[in-house]
């Protein structure tokens, strides 16, 4: 990839060297660095909170009969565990990293619309706020699932409904606002030389990232409005009765949801291309292929969505085509990781908590691709489809997935951001607790699953209870794993370590490492020249 | 080197071998179901399976001889290599061709279960918050299915019996043998109508209808679930199939038919006479907490912001004729549905009763079956 | 790549209080806008009007001066090329996000038209649905009968649309003239054609207004008349607001046309404000074919 030749950051001028303090600091900011460190602490309180909603669910499913919470609550915390873990731990998250890595990693000084970017991140929390806010509401906040399926989010929905469209809609801008930031930065403020087919792969994962948000979130903010005029001003969308069609709205909505799906992962791929490599000092395997095949992927993505809605009785030559489509995303994601396993071939490896994360990644996140690919048979879809098979298969995409790669790129780059290292007794503690406990969370659930499972069910029959003590068990454990993580970040940022050097991994390349360790508060004020 | 490559192979066989172990009616695998389809449905799905399992193998073993050869530990030096356009194409191919091996089984499956055409029998079946509701279209024949679990069960006071949860009053029964169709509907909202035993769950989706098929080899009790989230009572619509060899079911159902005629001559006999409070009472009950309570609450009292609460407010102690308005035609736009075609007119006559009395409700009104006659009629 | 790297010369504006502002703004807009319509649908008093009221106000103030912030640095020549591409490519990506929201909208109405109408007449494999749920449906388009018997008038596309288009033509080409006369340095002919593309503007949408009087006291078609009257509405109502948005722009631009702002080489806002009307244009173009003609 990219080498530096002459670099000459840090050419501190006049008012650029001492940053500004106190909370207007926060409040105020356009430092790309500021703000992505603002997008990364928002996520993590996002995955505390709707992790918490999700051992509620836990807690109520640990046995048969209903205990902790009735049913029209589990499936308020149902609804906003999905929408919180993907709209506010995940999404910003990624967000977060784009800010702080995407103008270190192309040697740009900040990002192309500074302002705009205080913007994008500050609307979250109020949205976020609006959305809980629904649950206070009489009758309570959402209940009809993350993919609130009309009629039953219209015309049978609680009056709060409003509430939780209109912070969609503002969550849509904010991420709309960031994707045009991330495009517009990428495509304007590389440094000399550093030409498209040189960028880090996070870099390129996230350039395609963005075109995908920018493509969908408008279509989830229509079908959010016709949700809204549905339910409040008497048109009829999805109701038969005025011409409509209740299926219309899963159409639109996963038109949107399935590159939403992918959103989640892509710039993973880029943080495990960035951190394989590095770990086992030796070049990305394919670099040209990987590029080719993201985007293939972030293509194929609008003509599957579908495979989400089988058995809703679509005609059967569009349900082929959509099952072909779908199994031929095995294909380019298949690249991937037949790439990075190839990259580790032959070369030097060390483990490191990143490569930990990053290592567990390729493993669990090829196995919720592969039942991925089982759901994509439609025949045997109408079997696992929301079973509890599903539930494990995203799960597995999702959080041995994207929020493993957020953690290894938490790890890998923890050095860069606080200027200490992180403490790697904790760190692997962390590892090793959250591996073992995600799958005593995620892998029995296939079982269930397949067995009968419905998702979606504060109760159940009484054949599913062993299993679902087990799962409750391991969501316990790997909900209490993730305070150590908190501890270590928390640690790194108090300064609390050994000093970092400005490249801390042995096998590391790309522009960041150039500059020292913790990255000063602007850079590249100057820009660097590639070559 | 050797013995590594044995321990490994042994591995692999135990992990292929474990699958094979949880065939049909395990707790842990999908079942192999009573019909043609749902065989085929296990096999490609066990298929499926083992060729991801094989895949996974693969990939993984090829990641672990590296984990464990080629770290720094023992002194390697990394290779420089970083391209292979042999091997990408390669890594292209094999999947591609892989991919289309499983899409051909799955196509052909895809359309027999999609072809509905040339059935023997055709059942209604419609979805409603939260019960179902069954019309044989050659027959005179139409019902609804309740759960049948106790709230005592659910809530943790009663024993939990064998079939929690998938136990109704009156289930659905079909011959064996014979090509049935189901007309999938729904009243409000979208259910999904899943018998894992028939490998058939199609959604029910409000004004629209789908249809689906199955033809059951041996007679048995077959038991779903709603697999479409409906609201809070999801997990409260079971359902329950009962094969029957097409002689036993004729007879059922010419049985059947002639209890509901009598039923119904019965009702307009009932028509010109008065229940006893009392009696009115104690059949409100039994209705409301079948029909009613899953909204408003066993107490009463609904939840604040979904469903009124018909204690002490509204229509229930108000407006006699408005009271009797809603249930017999429902609230249209709300998840107040219509009971003048899901219950009698005594039972609606009950309810009401019940309703005007119950939880300190003290109107007094006794409403009689003739007094929803007469509403009905525009006599009122 | 472009060869001018000026990165030193990037202007990374210090710290503003604006962004947050706005989303203070967007925050209380959303708030009280879903307040507003609860209470509304539920026919009780409340406080959502003012909350939205209070958030269109910040937001107002935040634009005022967050735009003004950047109308001084633009004038103090803080700005260079590799900005101006930043902001154009925003503004161009930004647009195309646009499109896409018209797409959800667009689709909805070509899924209407060709398969959920169709399917609850009977076609494809929905023979039962027309025979059971709805027997005496007919699918035809315009759909002026919904399957529950709401009854309606479908819009012609001769008369006030026809005129409604040639206006919105019109105006796209007589901002072009005003882009021309920015071009040359002709001052004069900039500020006539502006002046003359806002006055289109403003009269398609009188004429737009006219038409919903029409649709609401003569023909029966309103916003609850199915699924004909809904695209319609949505359609013609988020490309009106998309009007106004443009045409509150152009205002913005005329002030400071006669202000003397804008010149060959500087004129970002102007060439957005630009785009963005032909982008409506186009829009409208759509419409007029897919919603009136169709
Ligand atoms: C990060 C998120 C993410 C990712 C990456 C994926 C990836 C994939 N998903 Fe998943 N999916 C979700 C998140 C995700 N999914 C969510 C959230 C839901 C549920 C939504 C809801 O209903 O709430 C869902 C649901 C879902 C369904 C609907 C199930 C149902 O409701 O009935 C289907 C069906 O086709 C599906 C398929 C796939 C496929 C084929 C992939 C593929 O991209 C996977 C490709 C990867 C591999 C195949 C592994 C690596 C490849 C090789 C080693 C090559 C060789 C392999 C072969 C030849 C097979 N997904
Ligand atoms: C990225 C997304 C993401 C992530 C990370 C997770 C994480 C988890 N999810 Fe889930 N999940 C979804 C996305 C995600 N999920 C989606 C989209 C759905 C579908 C929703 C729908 O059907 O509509 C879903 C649904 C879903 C279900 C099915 C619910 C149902 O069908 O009714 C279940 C059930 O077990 C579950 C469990 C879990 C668990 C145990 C975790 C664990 O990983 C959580 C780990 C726990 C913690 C991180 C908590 C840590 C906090 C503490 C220990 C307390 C400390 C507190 C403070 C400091 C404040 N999730
Ligand atoms: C699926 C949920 C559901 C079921 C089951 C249900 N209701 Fe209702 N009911 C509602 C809703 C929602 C309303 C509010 C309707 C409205 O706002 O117009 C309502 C309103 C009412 C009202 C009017 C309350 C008032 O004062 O305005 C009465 C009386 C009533 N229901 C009785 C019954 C009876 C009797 C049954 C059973 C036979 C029943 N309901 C079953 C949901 C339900
Ligand atoms: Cu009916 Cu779920
Ligand atoms: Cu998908």
């Amino acid at each position: 990839m990219s080498t530096v030749v002459a670099d000459s950051h840090d050419a501190h001028d006049e008012h650029h060297d001492h940053k500004p303090t106190g909370i207007k600091r926060w409040l105020f900011t356009t430092n790309h660095k500021d703000i992505g460190t603002l997008y990364l602490w928002f996520s993590f309180a996002m995955f505390l909170l709707g992790g918490s909603m999700a051992l509620v669910i836990r807690m109520e499913l640990f046995q048969p009969g209903m205990q902790v919470v009735d049913p029209h609550f589990f499936n308020q915390m149902t609804t906003m565990h999905g929408v919180i873990m993907v709209f506010g731990a995940v999404m910003p998250a990624f967000t977060g990293l784009a800010n702080w890595m995407i103008p270190l990693m192309i040697g740009a000084p900040d990002m192309a619309l500074p302002r705009m970017n205080n913007w994008s991140f500050w609307i979250l929390p109020f949205a976020f706020l609006i959305l809980l806010s629904s649950m206070f509401m009489p009758g309570g906040g959402p209940a009809f699932g993350w993919t609130f399926y009309a009629p039953l989010s219209t015309t049978y929905s609680t009056d709060s409904t409003a509430l939780f469209v209109f912070a969609m809609h503002i969550m849509g801008m904010s991420s709309i606002m960031g994707a045009i930031n991330v495009i517009v930065t990428i495509m304007n403020m590389r440094a000399p030389g550093m030409t498209y087919m040189k960028m880090p792969l996070f870099v390129w994962t996230w350039f395609i990232t963005a075109f995908l948000l920018i493509a969908v979130m408008p279509v989830l903010a229509g079908v959010v409005t016709m949700v809204l005029t549905d339910k409040y001003f008497g048109t009829s969308f999805f109701d038969a009765a005025g011409g409509g069609d209740p299926v219309l709205f899963q159409h639109l909505f996963w038109f949107f949801g399935h590159p939403e799906v992918y959103i989640m992962i892509l710039p993973s791929f880029g943080i495990i291309s960035a951190i394989i490599p590095a770990f086992a000092r030796k070049p990305l395997f394919g670099y040209a292929s990987m590029v080719y095949a993201t985007a293939s992927i972030a293509g194929l993505s609008f003509l599957v969505w579908a495979h989400h809605m089988f058995t809703t009785g679509m005609p059967t030559f569009a349900s082929l085509f959509f099952m072909y489509m779908t199994m031929l995303i095995a294909v380019p994601t298949g690249v991937k990781v037949f790439n990075w396993v190839t990259t580790m071939w032959k070369g030097a490896m060390t483990f490191e908590t990143p490569m930990l994360f990053a290592l567990a990644f390729v493993v669990l996140f090829t196995i919720g691709g592969l039942s991925g690919i089982m759901l994509a048979i439609t025949p045997v879809d109408y079997q696992y489809h929301d079973t509890y098979f599903v539930v494990a298969h995203f799960h597995y995409v999702l959080v041995s997935g994207a929020v493993f790669s957020i953690m290894a790129a938490a790890y890998y780059w923890l050095p860069k951001w606080s200027g200490v290292m992180y403490d790697e007794f904790l760190a692997k503690l962390h590892f090793w607790c959250s591996l073992v406990s995600v799958n005593i969370l995620f892998f029995p659930m296939h079982f269930v699953g397949l067995a009968g499972m419905p998702r979606r069910y504060p109760d159940y029959a009484l054949q599913f209870a062993d299993i679902n003590a087990i799962v409750s068990v391991g969501g316990f454990l790997f909900g209490f794993s993730q305070l150590i993580f908190l501890w270590v970040v928390i640690k790194a940022a108090r300064k609390q370590g050994v000093p970092a050097p400005a490249k801390p991994w042995e096998g590391a390349e790309g522009l960041e490492w150039e500059v020292p360790s913790p990255a000063p508060y602007h850079t590249f004020d100057t820009p660097p020249k590639v070559s | 080197m050797k013995a590594r490559l044995t321990s490994l192979l042994a591995g692999i066989t135990a992990l292929v071998s474990t699958p094979a172990l949880m065939a049909s009616e395990s707790q842990i695998n999908m079942t192999r179901g009573a019909t043609d389809i749902s065989n085929r449905v296990y096999e490609l799905h066990m298929l499926v399976f083992y060729i991801c399992l094989v895949i996974g193998l693969i990939v993984f073993a090829v990641m672990f001889w590296s984990i464990l050869r080629h770290r720094k530990a023992r002194g390697v030096t990394p290779a420089k290599f970083h391209d292979n356009l042999a091997l990408e194409i390669t890594w292209t191919v094999v999947p591609f061709l892989i991919l289309i091996g499983m899409a051909v089984p799955a196509t052909i499956t895809l359309i027999k279960m999609d072809d509905t055409s040339d059935s023997d029998l055709t059942v209604l079946v419609t979805g409603s918050q939260w019960r179902w509701h069954y019309a044989y279209h050659d027959y005179d024949v139409e019902f609804q299915s309740n759960l049948a679990t106790p709230r005592g069960q659910i809530y943790g006071r009663l024993p939990r019996g064998e079939n929690y949860l998938l136990e109704v009053d009156r289930p659905l029964v079909i011959p064996t043998g014979k090509k049935v169709r189901f007309l999938i509907t729904s009243d409000d909202v979208i259910h999904s109508w899943w018998v894992p035993a028939f490998a058939v769950k199609k959604d029910a989706n409000p004004g629209y209808i789908n249809e689906a098929w199955t033809r059951v080899n041996e007679p048995g009790i077959y038991r779903g679930v709603c697999a479409e989230l409906c609201g809070q009572g999801h997990a409260f619509m079971p359902v329950v199939v009962i094969a029957k060899e097409p002689a036993e079911f004729e007879e059922w159902i010419r049985g059947e038919e002639q209890r509901l005629a009598d039923q119904r001559a019965e009702e307009e006999r009932l028509l010109g006479m008065s229940m006893s409070k009392d009696e009115l009472m104690q059949m409100g009950e039994n209705v409301y907490l079948t029909q009613c309570a899953a909204c408003h609450q066993p107490n009463g009292r609904g939840i604040p912001g979904v469903f009124p609460s018909v204690v002490g407010q509204g229509l229930a102690v108000g407006d006699l004729d408005a009271h009797i308005d809603i249930i017999v035609h429902g609230s249209s736009g709300t998840a107040m549905q219509a009971y003048r075609n899901q219950l009698s007119m005594r039972e609606i006559a009950a309810v009401i009763t019940y309703q005007r009395n119950a939880w300190g409700n003290d109107t007094g009104d006794v409403v009689q079956a003739a007094d929803i006659h007469n509403f009905i009629q525009g006599n009122r | 790549m472009s060869t001018k790297h000026d990165n030193s010369k990037y202007y990374v504006p210090d710290q503003s209080i604006w962004p947050i502002v706005g989303a203070l703004a967007l925050g209380l807009i959303a708030f009280g806008a879903a307040h507003y319509t609860i209470e509304w649908s539920n026919q009780e008093a409340g406080f959502g009007h003012w909350v939205l009221l209070a958030g269109l106000v910040v937001l107002t103030i935040m634009l005022v001066g967050w735009f003004g912030d950047q109308i001084r640095e633009s004038r103090a020549g803080l700005y260079n090329a590799q900005l101006g591409r930043s902001y154009r490519q925003g503004m161009l990506w930004f647009i195309f996000s646009e499109v896409m929201f018209f797409l959800a909208f667009f689709g909805a109405l070509f899924y209407a038209r060709m398969i959920a109408v169709p399917w609850l007449g009977g076609a494809g494999n929905n023979e039962m649905t027309n025979q059971v749920l709805w027997p005496t449906f007919e699918a035809i388009w315009p759909l002026v009968t919904t399957p529950d018997g709401t009854e309606t008038q479908a819009m012609g596309w001769l008369g006030l649309p026809l005129i409604n288009t040639i206006i919105l033509v019109i105006s796209s080409v007589t901002l072009h003239f005003a882009h021309v006369g920015l071009e040359e340095g002709n001052r004069r002919k900039l500020k006539v054609w502006l002046v003359g593309t806002i006055a289109l503007g403003l009269i398609f949408l009188s004429l737009q207004a006219y038409e919903y009087v029409i649709a609401y006291r003569d023909l029966g078609l309103t916003l609850q008349s199915g699924i004909y009257g809904n695209t319609f509405f949505l359609l013609t109502g988020f490309h009106g607001l998309h009007v106004t948005l443009g045409a509150i722009l152009l205002i913005v631009m005329a002030f400071r046309v006669f202000a003397g702002h804008f010149d060959k080489d500087n004129q970002f806002a102007f060439a957005a404000s630009a785009w963005y009307w032909h982008f409506v244009d186009v829009v409208w173009i759509c419409l007029f074919v897919f919603v009136y003609i169709l």
